[in-house]
């Protein structure tokens, strides 16, 4: 069998399973964020918390507690790295420092899982177990909670209530991410992944001899970067290490937790408004963008174009022999279009165009289909923007769902997609003028210089601000500037979007609901999904094509 | 003023609390279940697959390692031609030239990050080439690519069916052993595709050369 034929089998049998997965999961988180019982473990948690779950929160209150929930987490995240060096569990490791620590804890809190350290050398089992992997956890609940959030505001009418935040983010933590992860980390260490907390040991080698290496929970934190769409590995090379991510089939496997969660938000919106059809279009959307951009990711990379790739005969670089070409780029598509950020290869070594799908999959704001709820209010605030553009053409009022879109609506939308465009370029620009700030490119040793230097720092600011995670590692980012400033775009990047999305929330929960009439748009019809994809693409395409041009395509060309 | 004062505070503690009560679930008690499950379920590959021989622990099926007898005048590796060699591991790191935490010797997983345009890539990329070429004395167009690239975590701990055959006669040779049972050794040891699609056909170099002493032992 050609490596080609089996990447298309391995992304059919990926189809598939999504498939199988959509309506149980999509319908058991409907069911889960309207239910009005708790469960046991939950009144225990709500009484430590000293929170009424079914007290109604107005927007301000719902984004008081998200905001309030972070900083936590961010503060205790850095104290727990400050302190790393006396705590007991934590390998003798040292204290990690101020910049390198705010970084760190902005970004698993911010659900990016930027790395700029290396996991083996300088997180013990205390950060990581305690620290990080709680991050992926309740980040990925938080952004859930947001999304669960905008869509009561679709389906809710005449009040301002959005539901209640602690609810539903222990709700999305207890019902949701923890079973899944229990059963899914068993799975990984069924096929090799590491689970102990063995301290620094030697193994012996070979040729005589013994390799100091340290243990660890690696795979219960595997799992959840890939289900919370986190990405921050336990070692340096992520989930190109072997101990997470052993062979093929978990390959695939941790490309399913990526989308299976993303994926089937869509059908619990869908139920949630009372039209499972609705989510079928916004799934169709994300559908036809990722199975898109996947088809021109292995077209590219079996291509391998690029002297260094032509030399060697293949794309092998950064890439490991158990994935191949194909299982690497499912698994770099999957992972840039959802704000994961885990690797299983190693992007600044893909080829140029390679290179620039990944950059134009994040630069699409992580919507297809987008990180672990963050992908499903991204996508719904395109919808607005699309059904508004719609509006435009016909000229009368946009409504969608049965909420009029009006100027407060439409204002809220369009912050939303300003921010991380902002972000992206009013950094990178800055990077390009600061001496020090160049100093970190490594390919500036490439050929014609200029467009793969500037590309990973247009990567990492691109990263940063959507939330991915995923580096082109030749830029040296463990520096004052980029720590600080990156920390800044994750943070910016993730917490001022979700105060528009749940503003807008707000806004669209008070309104009456509009009756359908035989001018409404149907937004439930392939028409509109091919609008929104238009959409879309025509929003990212103005705003990051000079960008885009300076660095990937004039590499690619050249 | 002070209302809104206690209404924060009142707010970041139970941020705060949810945040501890949490950390306890889902830092504490999950792994500590993983854990508990996996080392009664699958405790050898919890613990990193080791491979032992003649009851000696000679590493992790899973971790690449090198085959190298000592080092040149340059300070670089000489490859150990009785052995199968695996990829170049070029991004492979240590934290003794890093400095973090210098009491240990630990290998830091990484790629090299080298773009296609790289001229020290493609310069590396040649003069491996040529290097395999002339040491099995093969034309460079045989050569594979896994054989001239580094993997994503420098600890590939497999090459390509192709680069295994190539290896055959020099490994046979040096070895003074039976060309065939040599590449009865590779065959036997070549994993397909999981269920015939997933990922990519391969070969696990340290299974290889447990083969090899095995071979060596038995003649």
């Amino acid at each position: 069998m050609s490596p080609i034929l089996a990447g298309v089998l391995q992304l059919t049998a990926l189809v598939a399973a999504l498939a199988l997965a959509y309506r149980p999961l999509g319908d058991h988180m409907a069911a889960m964020y309207s239910s009005r019982k708790h469960l046991r473990v939950e009144k225990v948690i709500y009484r430590c918390i000293g929170a009424d779950p079914d007290a109604q929160m107005r927007w301000p209150a719902y984004l008081r507690g998200v905001l309030a929930f972070s900083l936590a987490g961010v503060l205790f995240l850095y104290l727990l790295q400050r302190l790393q060096g006396g705590l007991p569990l934590s390998l003798g490791f040292a204290s990690i420092s101020p910049d390198q620590a705010f970084n760190t804890a902005a970004s698993f809190v911010a659900n990016t899982n930027w790395q700029s350290y290396s996991g083996e050398q300088a997180m013990g089992h205390v950060v990581q177990t305690a620290g990080l992997a709680v991050q992926n956890f309740v980040s990925a609940a938080t952004g859930m909670a947001v999304a669960i959030a905008l869509v009561r505001g679709f389906a809710r009418t005449r009040t301002g209530d959005l539901g209640n935040f602690w609810a539903d983010l222990v709700r999305g933590t207890v019902r949701i991410l923890i079973p899944i992860a229990v059963v899914g980390a068993l799975v990984l260490v069924a096929c090799g992944a590491i689970q102990n907390f063995s301290g620094i040991h030697g193994v012996g080698q070979f040729l005589g001899g013994t390799q100091q290496t340290n243990g660890g929970a690696v795979a219960s934190q595997e799992v959840i970067k890939e289900l919370g769409t986190n990405g921050g590995g336990y070692f340096n090379a992520n989930s190109a290490h072997p101990f997470e991510n052993p062979n093929g089939f978990t390959n695939l496997f941790e490309v399913f937790l990526i989308l299976v969660i993303p994926l089937a938000l869509t059908r619990t919106f869908g139920r949630l408004v009372g039209n499972v059809r609705q989510g079928y279009a916004i799934l169709a959307t994300m559908g036809v963008i990722w199975l898109g951009f996947t088809a021109l990711m292995m077209w590219t990379e079996f291509a391998h174009g690029g002297p260094a790739l032509q030399a060697a005969g293949a794309a092998m670089e950064g890439k490991e022999n158990r994935f191949g070409i194909g299982g690497s780029s499912i698994f770099s598509v999957a992972t840039t279009l959802t704000s994961t950020g885990a690797v299983d290869g190693f992007h600044d070594s893909f080829t140029a165009f390679g290179g620039g799908i990944q950059l134009l999959g994040m630069m699409l704001g992580e919507i297809a289909p987008g990180g672990v709820g963050s992908g499903l209010y991204g996508m719904l605030v395109m919808a607005v923007i699309a059904v508004f553009l719609a509006g435009l053409m016909v000229g009368r009022t946009p409504e969608y769902l049965g909420k009029k879109l009006g100027t407060r609506q439409i204002k809220l939308a369009a912050c939303y997609i300003l921010v991380t465009p902002t972000l992206v370029l009013g950094f990178t620009a800055a990077s390009m003028v600061l001496p020090d700030a160049l100093g970190s490119m490594l390919n500036t040793k490439a050929l014609g210089a200029g467009p793969h230097g500037f590309s990973e720092v247009l990567y990492a600011f691109t990263s940063g601000a959507n939330n991915n995670g995923s580096a082109f590692g030749g830029l040296n980012a463990n520096t004052p500037w980029y720590n600080t400033t990156i920390g800044l775009a994750m943070l910016l990047g993730r917490f001022l979007p979700m105060v528009f999305v749940l503003a807008l929330a707000g806004s669209l929960a008070e309104q009456q609901p509009v009756p359908e009439t035989a001018g409404t748009l149907r937004t439930e019809k392939p028409l509109f999904a091919g609008l929104l994809v238009g959409t879309i693409l025509i929003i990212t395409g103005l705003t990051y094509f000079p960008a885009l041009a300076l660095g990937p395509i004039a590499e690619g060309l050249s | 003023m002070n209302n809104s004062v206690r209404n924060t505070a009142r707010l970041l503690g139970a941020g705060l609390r949810a945040l501890l009560v949490l950390t306890v679930v889902c830092g504490v008690l999950y792994p500590l279940v993983v854990t508990g499950v996996a080392q009664a379920a699958f405790h050898d590959k919890a613990n990193g697959s080791e491979v032992r021989q003649d009851g000696k622990v000679v590493g992790s099926e899973l971790l690449g390692q090198r085959y190298d007898k000592g080092t040149d005048a340059k300070g670089n590796p000489i490859p150990d031609l009785r052995y199968f060699q695996p990829r170049p591991s070029a991004g492979l790191g240590s934290n003794k030239t890093n400095g973090v935490n210098p009491q240990y010797d630990l290998q830091v997983s990484g790629a090299t990050n080298q773009g296609a345009t790289n001229t020290d890539l493609i310069a590396a990329v040649k003069e491996r080439k040529k290097w395999v070429a002339e040491t099995y004395g093969v034309p460079e167009s045989k050569v594979p690519a896994d054989a001239v690239t580094s993997s994503g975590s420098g600890l590939d701990p497999d090459i390509s069916p192709a680069y295994a055959e190539l290896q055959i006669t020099r490994v046979a040779k040096e070895n003074h052993l039976d060309r065939a049972k040599v590449e009865r050794l590779v065959k036997d040891t070549t994993e397909g595709r999981v269920l015939g699609f997933m990922g990519e056909p391969r070969v696990n170099v340290l299974r290889l050369n447990v083969g090899v002493k095995e071979l060596l032992g038995a003649s």
